[in-house]
């Protein structure tokens, strides 16, 4: 039986968060994390709450902290998490609990949105694509493979003291994905947007987010490139 | 209850929502898309090979009209012709807005959009051998399509409503649709969102079997809501196995794999394929591998201990092909089947991924019944796009990478339809306190149930139920027996037992209300499947093996009420070319 311990907080009945114990018949299996909570929603209590979706890694639905660490708790394996039989899952850090496992990413969408996540190109479209070289395609790689599920965020410190200044990695991320699309026209505007001691500059480069990125991107590397291309700015 | 109020609603969030609503946002009308998911996290996220599309880049002389021979096949022939002329002959505009928005497209060495070859493509109308026609971003390409429609969305200021459930169609006392009740997951206040048009672009509805490539979202809420209005759906027996879904874990695999140059190995290492397809051999159509795949296992020649899966063989291709193109699948293979194809074959086994029926529309998306007379009616204020709706572009069997090109060019159409409706001015009368009331009954009355079963339990019987007996190959008595089953469950499942009452954030309440849309889906799937005694694309009767065209070349179409099932005629008019007649279809 494996001892699973779930953060449990019901904003309608509960004063204070508390931790609910569960044992849970896995029979040896190495499921995923995921399925161990569907496992105790279907047969141990229905009223656990926790979001999720696609259940292979790509929707980015399920950022839990696990055991400790943040990471999808659909591509979590039991035999890469449990430590003594023993399974502790709890919301992402620093964001308000909406309830359980469940928490609001306002804070984190609004840091997505400032940075104008989109391609910016004011010449008139061709009757074709846009060409792009597959050199300059593959700066693109490693970043735009990013599925929002805010545990790098959550994971960063800075991110915890200033989630309203700092745009945190998952949101400097996609600022270099448009930066360093050949196609995007905005780089003044948009680094003179990030060009203050906060959005940016917040990044002590302790690599959390890099560390705990379930889809293996690098968002210190890209912060770094931002970095860069701010200073030559301004120099 | 409150109500909020709109020119358009739109509900779901995925790739035919979005772009719906893109054009929509674009037009200035006050819209909202209706989510219960954030949007990324709907389901086009998962489609990985690509857009099916003639934008010419692979092949300079390639031409929509090839692409639309090969899709008319594919369907077996009870695709709409004018349908898929427009999907084709749009498609390559469709795609180069989605290039301009800043979609990550991968890239030919002369910048061009790369496109690989996938299933029944061909040139020259199946006389020019294999086309390369599906364009892509990796294999992450529905990833990169959703987000950038998310993005643009954003840049247009859309509203959203996300994580927000919408239950069932409200419609006024002329049968119009004017409007959803829906809750708000956080809060779980219930409100009747008022529209002049409402837009299903809810998806597909893979979690009625067992096994499925789907999210665990995809629960045909706009085929239960539309059936319950009334809606009719179309061509509900033709659901998608698709030949690679991971053994065991259900997760899908891209037809890109083959298409890159892998191959169906079985227990005795032989590319299998060869003998059933000898000309297109794993680039076959859907069905026609799915069925191989299972008669070898059938057969005795499946691998592993219990010989029920076959293996995709990539490690040929070498680790830097894989690793470029197909980087996502060696991450989904390792973590899912624990084998990295570069160096060993996946175990594969065919897998529900895709309905290709729903509620038929034409190609404006306006959502149709058919009357008495057996004549297309529009039902006023009501769109379909993406999955949940039968343009018919698919017929009874989907080619690879349509259904992006579907979800794209059909969203797109509905906006720019609605878009042009409102502007001529749409007028219709108010929902009345009693229509509201009577929309919402469902869920008044399942909060208020104190008995009744586990919703997780009566999922998993409908889920097996589905499994065992609609699955790859049908028989009429197996499927008699199993709509018996499905009649045993129907009380239960509409007297399912809300375990949760609370308001916030209540997962468990949609999960009731998911599993009564699960029914409906499956419930019309079982009746039209057995009805249709032929068969043809998806649908494989071993009772009835044959296509007959003298009975069945037409839609099946599906009433709620009595359960009637009718034939609708199939459209052989498209506009610029000449009618692709039935031939027999072999690859």
């Amino acid at each position: 039986m494996l001892q699973v311990s779930v953060y449990r907080f019901n904003p309608e009945t509960d004063a204070a968060p508390q931790m609910q114990e569960y044992q849970v018949e896995t029979a040896g299996k190495d499921l995923m994390v995921l399925d161990v909570l569907e496992m105790i929603k279907a047969e141990h209590d229905a009223s656990v709450t926790y979001r999720r979706s696609c259940r292979e890694g790509v929707c980015g639905s399920d950022g839990l902290n696990i055991n400790g660490k943040n990471g999808l708790a659909c591509i979590t394996p039991l035999s890469g998490a449990v430590k003594n039989n023993k399974l502790v899952i709890r919301p992402l850090p620093g964001l308000p609990v909406v309830r359980d496992l469940v928490v609001d990413m306002s804070l984190f969408y609004a840091q997505y949105e400032k940075i104008e996540p989109y391609l910016q190109n004011n010449s008139p479209a061709p009757a074709i694509e846009r060409l792009q070289t597959p050199e300059d395609r593959a700066k693109l790689d490693g970043l735009y493979e990013c599925i929002l599920c805010a545990c790098c965020s959550t994971s960063c410190p800075s991110f915890w003291w200033n989630p309203d200044r700092f745009v945190g990695p998952a949101g400097l991320l996609q600022a270099y994905r448009f930066l360093a699309d050949s196609r995007d026209q905005a780089t003044d505007e948009r680094l003179a947007k990030l060009d203050d001691p906060f959005s940016v500059f917040r990044c002590h480069g302790i690599q959390n987010c890099v560390n705990v990125c379930p889809k293996g991107l690098n968002p210190t590397r890209a912060i770094g490139h931002i970095r860069t291309m701010l200073l030559s700015r301004a120099a | 209850m409150r109500t909020i109020s709109f020119d358009g609603v739109i509900v779901g969030g995925g790739g035919a929502g979005m772009r719906a609503a893109l054009q929509l946002a674009q037009s200035g009308y006050k819209t909202a898309v209706i989510s219960k998911v954030f949007p990324t996290r709907s389901h086009t996220v998962s489609a990985q090979g690509g857009i099916t599309c003639a934008i010419a880049s692979a092949d300079p002389q390639d031409d929509w009209r090839w692409h639309m021979y090969d899709t008319v096949k594919g369907s077996d022939y009870i695709g709409d012709q004018d349908a898929i002329e427009y999907m084709c002959s749009v498609g390559p505009e469709a795609i180069f807005e989605l290039e301009h928005m800043g979609l990550p497209f991968s890239r030919t060495e002369e910048g061009r959009i790369y496109q690989r070859p996938f299933g029944g493509q061909s040139k020259n109308f199946g006389e020019g051998g294999q086309a390369a026609r599906t364009c892509a971003a990796a294999d992450r390409t529905g990833h990169a399509l959703l987000h950038t429609l998310y993005q643009n969305n954003v840049k247009n200021e859309t509203v959203f409503f996300n994580e927000w459930f919408a239950t069932d169609l409200a419609k006024n006392q002329d049968g119009a649709v004017v409007g959803v009740i829906a809750i708000c997951i956080e809060t779980g206040e219930t409100v009747y969102v008022k529209s002049k048009a409402t837009v299903f672009a809810t998806g597909g509805a893979g979690r009625i079997y067992a096994s499925t490539t789907n999210a665990h979202i995809n629960t045909g809420d706009g085929v239960g809501m539309a059936l319950r209005a009334g809606v009719p759906v179309q061509d509900m027996e033709m659901w998608q196995f698709h030949p690679t879904g991971i053994y065991g874990a259900g997760t899908l695999v891209t037809e890109g794999c083959r298409g890159e140059g892998g191959y169906l190995v079985n227990a005795d290492g032989e590319r299998f394929m060869e003998r059933y397809a000898p000309n297109a051999k794993d680039l076959a159509g859907r069905d026609v591998v799915a069925r191989s795949m299972i008669l070898e296992i059938l057969e005795g020649r499946g691998c592993g201990p219990d010989g029920d899966h076959v293996k995709l063989k990539l490690d040929h291709l070498g680790e830097e092909v894989l690793e470029s193109r197909l980087p996502g699948i060696c991450e989904l293979s390792r973590t899912f089947a624990h084998v990295d194809p570069v160096k060993e074959p996946i175990p594969v086994v065919p897998t529900c991924h895709y309905m290709m029926g729903g509620i038929p529309t034409n190609i404006h998306g306006q959502a149709l019944t058919v009357d008495a007379g057996g004549n297309d009616q529009v039902i006023p204020g009501l769109y379909a796009c993406g999955e949940v709706a039968c343009v018919s572009v698919h017929g009874a069997n989907r080619l690879g990478g349509n259904s992006l090109l579907d979800l794209v060019v059909f969203g797109r159409a509905s906006g720019l339809f609605i878009e042009d409706a409102l502007r001529q001015g749409i007028e219709m009368r108010d929902a009345s306190m009693t229509d509201i009331e009577s929309a919402n009954e469902r869920l008044v009355s399942l909060n208020e149930r104190n008995d009744g079963e586990n919703v997780s339990a009566l999922r998993k019987e409908l889920q097996g139920v589905m499994q065992n007996y609609f699955g790859v190959f049908r028989k009429g008595e197996f499927m008699q027996e199993g709509i018996k089953k499905l009649d045993d469950l129907k009380e239960r499942i509409d007297n399912v037992k809300l375990e949760d009452k609370s308001n916030a954030f209540n997962t468990a309440r949609v999960e009731c209300l998911e599993l009564q849309n699960l029914f409906e889906t499956a419930e019309a799937t079982a009746i039209v499947a057995e009805a249709r005694k032929e068969s043809r694309g998806a649908h494989a009767r071993e009772d009835f093996t044959e296509r007959n065209d003298d009975e069945w070349l037409c839609h099946s179409i599906y009433h709620r009420e009595g359960r009637a099932v009718s034939k609708r005629s199939v459209n052989f008019t498209p506009k610029t070319v000449d009618t692709f007649q039935p031939k027999v279809r072999t690859y």
